[in-house]
């Protein structure tokens, strides 16, 4: 194949250029998303305390209807998206031993995710709700900016591992590259309005807003597992194979999953009953991947506790608990419970926050310092690690209580009003839990700065080498 | 192609072709099939009004508190009688939802059809029910000095009324409670369009039966009234003063004869002054949504609750003036 990466005479200065786009550009997309992240769990929080103030700040633009869409697509999509972008193309880049294939469609998918991001956010505030369905409610034409973004991204993710040495495939650009294609196609799906019509809109509702997560979110950030944590740890991962297995099945079961979340909805009973079927057929790829993790990192203990794998290890659990907790509640006896409550809500952080949050940290951590030769503060590195895990800890256990008393409260035939009364304690603990997570987002934000912008400072070498990715 | 972009293609393109093909199987065609569900019997698309109504309703989020989804669980009988696909056949986008902070809204336009009711809700949700969480929406008001002809103002309480003015409803709030009213489930074949009768509360203390007349249960009673009538007249009848009468002490509901207080309930009462106060506010009739039998229980705890005491009914004072109706 025949491409500007081929040539072989690529001389020293040129080496050192490339070098340095390719770390321009992973430190701008983190930087960009770590501003979306701050922007986003603001907006969360004030959210949070309106639960506990309803009259507080009542005005149309800091409405909660108006506000929640702004946090949840800004934490998916202005926040992890461009922050797993940025770590998928410095991945295929340096996994490979080559050059990014063009910087330059790296920059203009940067630009087009933030002005999709931004475009987003306004048109919400002003009351533009593409139709109150979650994870797309940005208008069309911003969806379309968005998947634009993505597609250059596949593009370049492609274009960039296939000028590659080896003849292997590393086993994270499977899980990025594979992400990046899917999200293009749910995104399509998404936007298309044919066969959208009512009942019919329901159907593509659950499996958009289930394959947004498990077919883009989930495969990209495992794809940052299976390169920064062996990085991290200095060794291989555990098992090869068990990465691979994970992934067919992972791309076998996932999709057929979606309409669980419209249990005892309208929706044809065969329908729900086969998502329940392979929602448990999903403890397959979750405990293939978990337990390659955990044994990845196991005997690493008395290293790992003061360095950023600690952000690993909970993205581990998130990921196992989460998709577990997530098989079990698809059980129809569990959703008579927990249908419509905020156990819901306490099940999307403990994924999207305390699995892809934290695997992103933990990836940024990994390798931002060593593609910029500047380490962070250790110290501010464990502020934020335990400000956010103890604040996530504090959300999920309180909405889980509450969210099971209040599907008890209804169970039970009370009035309607005292499961709104009971919840009061529960979304008081949310909201301490939420301020916590908020205050060490802004820990994070220094922390990039001081790995981009910093003191030139080494990484403390980590003991053992062998057979790590190059 | 050399070996290692052959290898490249059949994974990357493999686990693409795999993936969309099952996207098409799992989202698009179910999507297809179920967008020709031909609307249930009844069902009727909305009105332009309503429709911009609904607009504002997913502009403001409603949905994210509210669903609209009834399921076929003991927990939502509440709510209505089942949802069935027809009944969504006019429903593009869909506002099912995810999350019931509040309740769920499918037949709403049945539950709580007072115009007034809805407009005082959504201009400050404590204003009727003290506890609520709901957000306040004045930005579908404005205040005027003077009210233009053919306006009613809504009887805001003092505690959240503006210095001065009356508030009258915008014309995206007066859409949004239009659609809020339109909520209503026709009657499935076959189902009778009476609420069946609200299962069996748990036995009352035996001092409350031996003074109740046969069938009667106070428990029964206040739930029924805590979910029907507490919305208007306040958890302890109390009402709120301009805008629903208290029952507290009133002379109906003290009255000897509760032939009056039956009608009322069952019927619906629109510009009677009691007191000093004309209610701008209507009150709803409840013949075709409780049974006989539930209203005796309400009634009967309005007659013995919150210091009242007079004489207690059966259901068939009831079902006596259900059918001489007027
Ligand atoms: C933050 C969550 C929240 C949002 C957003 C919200 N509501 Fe509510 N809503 C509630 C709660 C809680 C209740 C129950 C307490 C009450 O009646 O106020 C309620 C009650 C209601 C009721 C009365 C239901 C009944 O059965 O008595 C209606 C009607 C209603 N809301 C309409 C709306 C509309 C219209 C919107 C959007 C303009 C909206 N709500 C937005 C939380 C919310
Ligand atoms: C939508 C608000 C609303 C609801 C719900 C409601 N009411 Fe009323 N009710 C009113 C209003 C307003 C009046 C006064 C009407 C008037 O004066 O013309 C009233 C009047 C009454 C009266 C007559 C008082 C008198 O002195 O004449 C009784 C009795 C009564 N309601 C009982 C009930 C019961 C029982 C329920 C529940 C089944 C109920 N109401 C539900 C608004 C409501």
């Amino acid at each position: 194949m025949a491409g500007p990466a081929d040539a072989p005479s690529v001389s020293e200065p040129n080496k050192a250029e490339e070098e340095r786009a390719l770390v321009a550009i992973f430190s701008a997309y983190t930087v960009s998303a770590t501003f979306w992240l701050i922007v986003a769990t603001a907006v969360g929080l004030l959210v949070a305390v309106k639960f506990i103030f309803p009259d507080f700040a009542t005005s149309p633009l800091a409405s909660f209807g108006r506000l929640r869409p702004i946090h949840t697509n800004g934490t998916f999509f202005a926040w992890a998206s461009p922050a797993l972008v940025g770590l998928a193309l410095y991945i295929a880049a340096r996994s490979s031993g080559t050059r990014l294939y063009s910087p330059r469609l790296a920059w203009i998918a940067l630009i087009l995710l933030n002005l999709a991001a931004l475009c987003g956010t306004i048109t919400l505030d002003l009351g533009y709700n593409a139709g109150d369905q979650e994870y797309r409610e940005w208008l069309w034409w911003i969806r379309v900016i968005f998947g634009a973004g993505i597609a250059l991204t596949t593009w370049n993710l492609i274009a960039t591992v296939a000028t590659r040495e080896d003849e292997d495939l590393y086993l994270s650009n499977w899980y990025t590259i594979s992400a990046t294609i899917q999200a293009i196609i749910i995104t399509l799906v998404a936007l298309l309005p044919w066969y959208q019509i009512g009942l019919g809109q329901v159907a593509v509702q659950g499996y958009f807003m289930h394959n947004a997560v498990g077919m883009w979110f989930t495969p990209i950030t495992l794809g940052i597992f299976y390169y920064a944590l062996p990085k991290l740890l200095n060794r291989p991962i555990y098992s090869y194979s068990l990465g691979i297995l994970a992934f067919w099945t992972n791309l076998i079961f996932y999709p057929i999953i979606g309409s669980h979340h419209f249990l005892f909805s309208p929706l044809p009973w065969w329908l729900q009953t086969t998502a329940i079927v392979f929602s448990i057929a999903m403890v397959v790829p979750v405990a293939g991947g978990s337990a390659n993790f955990l044994l990845t990192m196991q005997g690493r203990g008395d290293w790992m506790y003061r360095s950023p794998a600690m952000f690993f290890l909970v993205g581990v659990l998130g990921y196992f608990f989460g998709s577990v907790q997530g098989s079990v509640e698809a059980l129809r006896s569990m959703q008579q419970i927990w249908h419509l409550t905020n156990y819901t809500v306490s099940h999307s952080h403990l994924t999207m926050y305390g699995f892809v949050t934290f695997t992103i940290w933990g990836g940024i951590y990994a390798l931002l310092p060593r593609a910029t030769g500047r380490e962070p503060y250790n110290l501010l590195v464990g502020v934020h690690f335990w400000l956010s895990t103890v604040g996530m800890m504090i959300y999920v256990v309180a909405l889980g209580i509450g969210g099971t008393e209040q599907g008890l409260d209804w169970i039970r035939g009370a009035p309607f009003i005292e499961s709104v009364v009971d919840q009061t304690p529960y979304w008081l603990w949310r909201a301490v839990g939420g301020g916590l997570m908020f205050l060490g987002h802004l820990v994070f934000a220094f922390n990039v700065w001081s790995m981009i912008w910093g003191p030139v400072r080494a990484a403390e070498p980590v003991p053992a080498a062998a057979g790590v990715p190059a | 192609m050399n070996a290692a972009n052959a290898k490249l293609l059949s994974i990357v393109g493999g686990a693409g072709a795999v993936y969309l093909g099952l996207a098409v199987l799992m989202g698009v065609l179910p999507g297809a099939w179920l967008s020709r569900t031909p609307p249930g019997p009844g069902v009727k698309p909305l009105t332009a009004e309503e429709d911009l109504g609904r607009e504002v309703y997913v502009s403001e989020g409603c949905s994210y508190c509210h669903t609209q989804q009834v399921r076929p669980l003991s927990t939502d009988t509440p709510f209505g009688r089942p949802s069935a696909p027809g009944d969504f056949a006019y429903q593009t986008p869909e506002l099912l939802g995810s999350e019931r902070n509040g309740p769920d809204l499918t037949n709403i336009g049945a539950r709580q059809p007072s115009t007034v009711w809805q407009y005082m809700h959504l201009y400050q949700p404590r204003s009727v029910v003290p506890q609520s969480i709901m957000p306040a929406f004045p930005w579908l008001f404005r205040v005027v000095d003077r009210l233009p002809p053919g306006e009613t103002a809504v009887p805001i309480p003092k505690a959240y009324a503006p210095e001065h003015g009356f508030v009258i409803p915008t014309k995206r709030g007066k859409a949004l409670v239009a659609y809020l009213l339109s909520l209503k489930q026709p009657p499935l074949p076959g189902q009778k369009a009476l609420a069946p009768t609200a299962p069996a509360a748990p036995a009352a203390s035996a001092e409350a039966n031996a003074a109740a007349p046969a069938g009667a249960n106070a428990a029964a009673g206040a739930k029924l009234f805590a979910d029907r009538c507490a919305v208007c007249h306040g958890a302890t009848g109390e009402g709120v003063p301009g805008a629903f009468p208290s029952l507290k002490g009133d002379p109906v509901v003290n009255a000897a004869s509760a032939k009056e207080q039956i009608r009322t309930v069952l019927f619906g009462l629109q510009g009677k002054k009691i007191g000093d106060t004309s209610y701008s506010a209507a009150m709803p009739p409840f013949a075709d949504q409780l049974s006989d039998d539930d209203i005796m229980q309400i009634i009967n705890h309005e007659r013995s609750s919150w210091g009242n005491h007079a004489p207690l009914i059966t259901a068939k004072d009831v079902a006596a003036e259900r059918s001489s109706k007027p």
